[in-house]
């Protein structure tokens, strides 16, 4: 059998390690270099330092992780620094392009999506200055790169990225000059119950912000972010305070971010219908807890499928690897299939727990001002969109996501609306006084990024 | 923006050019690395005449640091290695 895994990351290694134990050799494909994903991310060979000062308190789940990646690429075909740009769910066929060189097709019997996640962002006035960085981005500059994205640096946003990165900074010598989360103190206290269901994932949460207060570093609650000062650079941070008044930091860069949300764009393109999940306030692809979709021999593992987190991350793409090879006729080992839902069962409870200490701020997506910038790839406001969305053209206001783009430009650009779209639909859902979930949103394209055109055919 | 090499700055260098002044770099640097810590301040500039950017996402998915290399073309600055000699101009 013909299997095909997108992604290294957690979900892909135990994808694949579930594989290969099982006796198939399936096609790996990820667009980066090496394994690892995006939390356990590597710096290039040059830079390579012990996982203690990378990874923290996960080092020892990283070294897992690409300890795992290493023993399996030389035993797959293992197809690093290539792109899925497209994927065809009837003739089973993956398009892939090698370095932005060389395409390739690849013909499977079954495939796991394992392609994570990215940040997702609310925009304020200045977000498009050199030196505003998604918190990911962030972390990335300083995890594989060992650089900070600026000698003093705020953060704004919601979720436990934004704790976990403003401590990775301040523990590097770099100056974080607030933390501004959006999210009040009280939302989280009451969520506190259900959290403590993370365990240890909890205890470190409360870790970092106590270290953060402790080392002090301003950390402020349910904040209303206003503008990134500026004209050229970064100059400062500004927010209203839960008391209303307003205040600012000087910093000459901002990280920003407010959760996660699925990379999605190949579950998309392979059919597979979505739904609004109101907790995640997200759109996500419909599969079960095993990772099966309704299309058949299609599977998700991972943030590619809902945001989990990394632990979710391995244990769904191991689950995912089974029910492929149950469906495949294959017998599997019942007594791990039932230890996977049943840890698998215990983290949503937590994740659960999670969406509610950070609620996405959909209130403040939605009333972007008019003149902000929305679609950073299309140079498009806030205000361009509410017009369209009043205005009555020929076949009606834009009366929903796709329709929008096509009026507007929106999510129409270079990063096909993985920046706008989730603030775009507030934007737009708001002015036509709709709810969010009934206002659809920008389906996937081939490809799924941009890349160079007439790139010859590799040689097989 | 500039970035601020806070671990590891002391590799072997590299040298690069940007619109054909000399950039500083060091090996392992991604382009993007080698352009804003080597003060380029900015990766290219909105076609919409809003300003100047510098990449957002640093994971391949925003695409707003592109760059173009001689010889290969256009780039996300963030995904390429830099490398000695390479020649740049904003995207
Ligand atoms: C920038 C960033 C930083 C994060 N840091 C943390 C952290 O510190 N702690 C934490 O708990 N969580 C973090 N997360 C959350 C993180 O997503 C998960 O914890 C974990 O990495 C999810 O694992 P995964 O295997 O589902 O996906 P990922 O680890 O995201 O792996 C997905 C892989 O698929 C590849 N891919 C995607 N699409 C394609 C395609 N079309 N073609 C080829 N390859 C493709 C990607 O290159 C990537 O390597 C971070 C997320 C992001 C986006």
């Amino acid at each position: 059998m013909r299997i095909a895994v997108i992604g290294a990351g957690p979900a892909g290694v135990r994808a694949v390690e579930t594989l290969v134990a099982a006796g198939h050799r399936p096609v790996w494909i990820d667009e980066a270099r090496e394994g690892g994903g995006r939390i356990y991310q590597r710096p290039p060979q040059s830079l390579r330092r012990d996982a203690r000062m990378l990874y923290g308190f996960e080092a020892r789940k990283a070294e897992g992780v690409h300890a795992t990646f290493e023993r399996l690429a030389p035993v797959v075909d293992w197809r690093p620094e290539t792109l899925v740009w497209h994927i065809r769910p009837q003739a089973r066929r993956l398009s892939t392009q090698h370095q932005g060189r060389t395409q390739a097709t690849v013909d499977y019997d079954a495939a796991i999506l394992c392609t994570g996640a990215m940040d997702r962002v609310v925009p304020v006035p200045g977000w498009t200055l050199p030196g505003v960085t998604t918190m990911g981005a962030a972390q990335i500059a300083l995890k594989t790169q060992g650089c900070s994205i600026g000698a003093r640096v705020a953060f704004v946003g919601t979720g436990p990225l934004l704790y976990l990165v403003a401590y990775q900074y301040a523990k590097a010598g770099v100056t974080v000059a607030a933390v501004v989360d959006t999210t009040p103190f009280a939302t989280k206290f009451a969520a506190a119950p259900g959290l403590l269901r993370g365990g240890a994932t909890f205890v470190k949460g409360i870790y970092y912000i106590g270290w953060l207060r402790a080392h002090g570093v301003r950390v402020v609650e349910g904040a209303t972010p206003v503008a990134i000062n500026g004209t050229t650079d970064v100059q400062g941070l500004r927010w209203r305070g839960s008391d209303g008044r307003e205040d600012l930091v000087a910093c000459d860069a901002v990280g920003m971010g407010w959760g996660l949300k699925p990379e999605a764009q190949l579950a998309d393109l392979a059919g597979v219908p979505f739904r609004f999940e109101p907790l995640q306030h997200s759109w996500i692809p419909e599969c079960d807890t095993s990772g099966r979709t309704p299309v058949e021999g299609h599977y998700l593992a991972g943030d590619g499928a809902a945001i989990g987190g990394a632990d979710v991350a391995e244990l769904a793409g191991a689950r995912a690897a089974l029910a492929l090879l149950q469906d495949a006729g294959q017998s599997v080992d019942a007594v791990r299939v039932a230890a996977l839902d049943r840890a698998l069962a215990g983290q949503q409870r937590f994740r659960i727990a999670l969406e509610r200490a950070f609620p996405y701020p959909a209130a403040l997506a939605a009333s972007v001002a008019d003149e902000t910038l929305l679609c950073r790839c299309e140079g498009l406001t806030a205000g361009e969109l509410r017009a369209a969305a009043r205005e009555d053209h020929d076949v009606g206001p834009a009366p929903e996501m796709n329709r929008a783009k096509a009026f507007t430009r929106v999510g129409m650009g270079r990063c096909q609306g993985r920046v706008c779209g989730p603030a775009a639909a507030e934007v737009l859902a708001a002015s036509l006084g709709r709810d969010v979930a009934s206002i659809g949103r920008l389906r996937g394209q081939s490809p799924v990024k941009p890349m160079p055109m007439l790139v010859p055919e590799a040689t097989p | 923006m500039k970035l601020q090499r806070v671990r590891d700055a002391n590799r072997p260098g590299i040298a690069l050019t940007l619109d054909g002044a000399e950039i500083a770099a060091q090996q392992g640097d991604t382009l993007l690395t080698a352009l804003l810590a080597g003060g380029a301040g900015s990766l290219r500039r909105s076609e919409f005449g809003d300003g100047d950017r510098a990449g957002f996402c640093l994971m391949g998915a925003c695409q707003d640091c592109w760059v173009s290399v001689a010889g290969v073309g256009r780039v996300r600055a963030c995904a390429t290695q830099a490398s000695q000699g390479m020649k740049v101009t904003r995207g």
